[in-house]
């Protein structure tokens, strides 16, 4: 168990500082930040002392291994653009990109949960060809569109919701659904096909013949194996919308990471799309690590010998 | 009972072609979306020729016309026009262009790059398989959309960053699948036959593995549409994708936003289009799948 244990976080290690040279490596690929930081008309011998002065004159490992050493130690240097230190700027975003996370994780669960039982209690029945159909279509439809249908439903016909923005529990609920919204058809076909074995199951044979109540069979014993398959990837759904709130965020203008990481990328800065990527990435990392090392703990069955 | 001493013969009965056919008439075709895909590939392939104004035509004297069936609407513009004037039907075809150009190069570069990297990765094992591996573990920690905006920032937002982008994303997909699939192939016999026979490895990959995992590549690669699609609109909506002059469903989208209360139709219309194109590509994609290979349904 310890040695699986390690083997996994030596792996998530290496996968974030994977990342890290990727976006490091990525972001200097061309275009120089001197440009946009100092009027073209600045002197070179200043545009000289800047570049100095940014560490942006060392050759490109150097540098990496400089950026590296400083992000250990939270410094990924200042935002060219506001002038303070990138990942303070970032963290301050975090919150709310959390909260936004959960609540789409939260709609698609109790969207997913109840639609993924009665497509397996009713199997074949129109129940079930309809939440296939209704699937289908979450999965053709891009959150984006999504959330700007539920802006001009919501917000501009009815009245009934701000249209952007953040603070009340009225602001939440648009940016999860429209996050939440995609990995619905996923989750409800796991929650079916678990739901299907268990139903099959003894135990459940066994409760039904002595007499339980059908509803309690299915929604309290057979719903509490069943769900143990969709427990087990809630991390990865719940990375997915690290995800996908970089564009939900910007639809309705939800002061998080992803947001501020696309304004960063129009005014090319990096210190910024740096800190914010790799805070993403490390989360993502975090929670499917998460994951692994819960099955033990959901499903004692499992082992991790091998 | 007599047991045939060829169970399985190499050549099917009447040529592969035939069995192919056979194959297909195993299950019941999901006619609406082949029809579906089929128009927006007719679109695509039509372009501008197809399209009944010209898709970058201003005319402000019909800014904001509704589409046919609303108040106002008129039978010139079908689906209404924009602020500019434009006619959204003949942007929509213009854009399906786009969206399938997109979507076959990023299908062709990100199954050729990630197919060989599984193939080599499943067949070799060892120090060459853990360094792929390790490679997509990378891949897969950074969110694709994260990586896009870098990528984007640096490359410039154009045609050709986009399919940049897409291709690195997902040629991991490729790679891990096939990859599973070679490892339980590379241990046939048949393979090891073609060894002992003297072929060289470049003839068996061609010869003996390619052919067995093509039929799941091309799954991969329809069921790949709709999703390469919705990238790219969503890339285009942030203003990293496809630029103006070229038109995008996700550009369209991206326009739409700004007069979101005056015009109902510029946002519903693209979207629709995105909609439809995804939902057949899917479907006739989770077709091919259950025809090729009952065993992955679940794929």
């Amino acid at each position: 168990m310890l040695g699986y244990l390690l083997r996994r976080l030596a792996q998530g290690l290496l996968s974030i500082v994977g990342a890290s040279i990727v976006i490091f490596v990525i972001s200097r690929l061309s275009g120089d930040p001197i440009v946009l930081l100092l009027p073209s008309e600045a002197p070179p011998a200043l545009i000289e002392q800047v570049r100095h002065d940014m560490g942006l004159a060392e050759p490109v490992w150097r540098q990496y291994l400089i950026f590296a050493g400083k992000a250990l130690g939270g410094d990924f240097g200042n935002s060219y653009r506001w002038q303070a230190p990138a990942l303070s700027l970032v963290l301050d975003r975090l919150p709310a990109t959390i909260q936004l996370a959960f609540a789409g994780l939260a709609f698609s669960i109790l969207l997913a949960v109840p639609f993924g039982v009665l497509s397996a209690v009713y199997r074949g029945s129109w129940f079930d060809t309809f939440g296939k159909g209704f699937a289908m279509l979450g999965q053709a439809m891009p959150n984006f569109w999504v959330g700007l249908l539920l802006i001009l439903v919501f917000a501009i016909h009815l009245d009934w919701l701000p249209a952007y923005g953040h603070g009340t529990l009225a602001h939440l609920v648009m940016p999860a659904i429209a996050l939440g919204w995609y990995p619905v058809a996923a989750q409800t076909r796991i929650v079916r096909s678990a739901m299907l074995d268990v139903l099959d199951s003894d135990y459940i044979r066994m409760g039904r013949a002595v007499g339980n109540p059908e509803w309690l069979l299915v929604w309290k014993y057979a719903l509490r194996n069943a769900a143990i398959p969709l427990v087990t990837v809630l991390g990865v759904y719940f990375a997915a919308m690290l995800g996908g709130a970089f564009i939900v965020e910007t639809v309705f203008a939800w002061p998080g990471v992803g947001r501020m990481v696309v304004e960063a990328v129009f005014s090319r800065d990096f210190p910024v799309v740096q800190a914010g990527v790799l805070l993403t990435s490390v989360l993502f990392v975090g929670a499917n690590l998460l994951v692994d090392l819960s099955y033990g703990i959901i499903d004692p069955r499992i082992r991790y010998d091998h | 009972m007599t047991i045939e001493a060829t169970a399985l013969p190499i050549v099917p009965e009447g040529g592969a072609l035939a069995a192919l056919r056979r194959r297909l008439r195993e299950r019941d075709l999901p006619i609406v979306s082949f029809v579906v895909l089929l128009l927006v590939i007719v679109a695509a392939l039509g372009g501008v020729a197809l399209a009944p104004h010209d898709p970058n035509g201003l005319d402000l004297g019909n800014a904001f016309r509704p589409p046919f069936w609303a108040e106002k609407g008129s039978f010139i513009y079908l689906l209404g026009t924009d602020n500019l004037g434009r006619d959204i039907l003949s942007r929509i075809i213009a854009g399906a262009r786009v969206s399938l150009m997109v979507a076959a190069y990023a299908i062709v570069f990100s199954g050729g790059v990630g197919g060989l990297l599984g193939i080599i990765s499943g067949y070799f094992g060892g120090v060459v398989d853990a360094v792929i591996m390790r490679l997509v573990d990378i891949q897969l920690s950074i969110p694709p959309l994260a990586l896009a905006l870098v990528m984007a920032a640096v490359l410039g937002a154009d045609f050709n960053t986009v399919i940049i982008i897409i291709v690195v994303t997902y040629w991991t997909w490729y790679a891990r699948i096939v990859r599973s699939e070679i490892l339980s192939l590379r241990s046939r016999d048949y393979v090891a036959l073609a060894k002992v026979a003297g072929c060289g490895t470049a003839t068996i990959f061609a010869r003996h593995l390619l052919p067995n995992v093509m039929n799941m590549l091309l799954v991969l690669a329809t069921l790949q549409i709709g999703q390469v699609i919705i990238f790219e609109a969503s890339l285009s909506f942030l203003g990293l994708g496809i630029q103006a002059p070229d038109v995008s469903w996700g550009l369209m989208l991206a326009d739409a936003r700004n007069y979101l209360t005056t015009a109902w139709w510029a946002i519903t219309m693209p979207g629709v289009a995105i909609m439809l194109a995804c939902l057949s590509s899917n479907m006739v994609g989770d077709w091919l799948r259950d025809t090729f290979d009952p065993k992955r349904r679940q794929l």
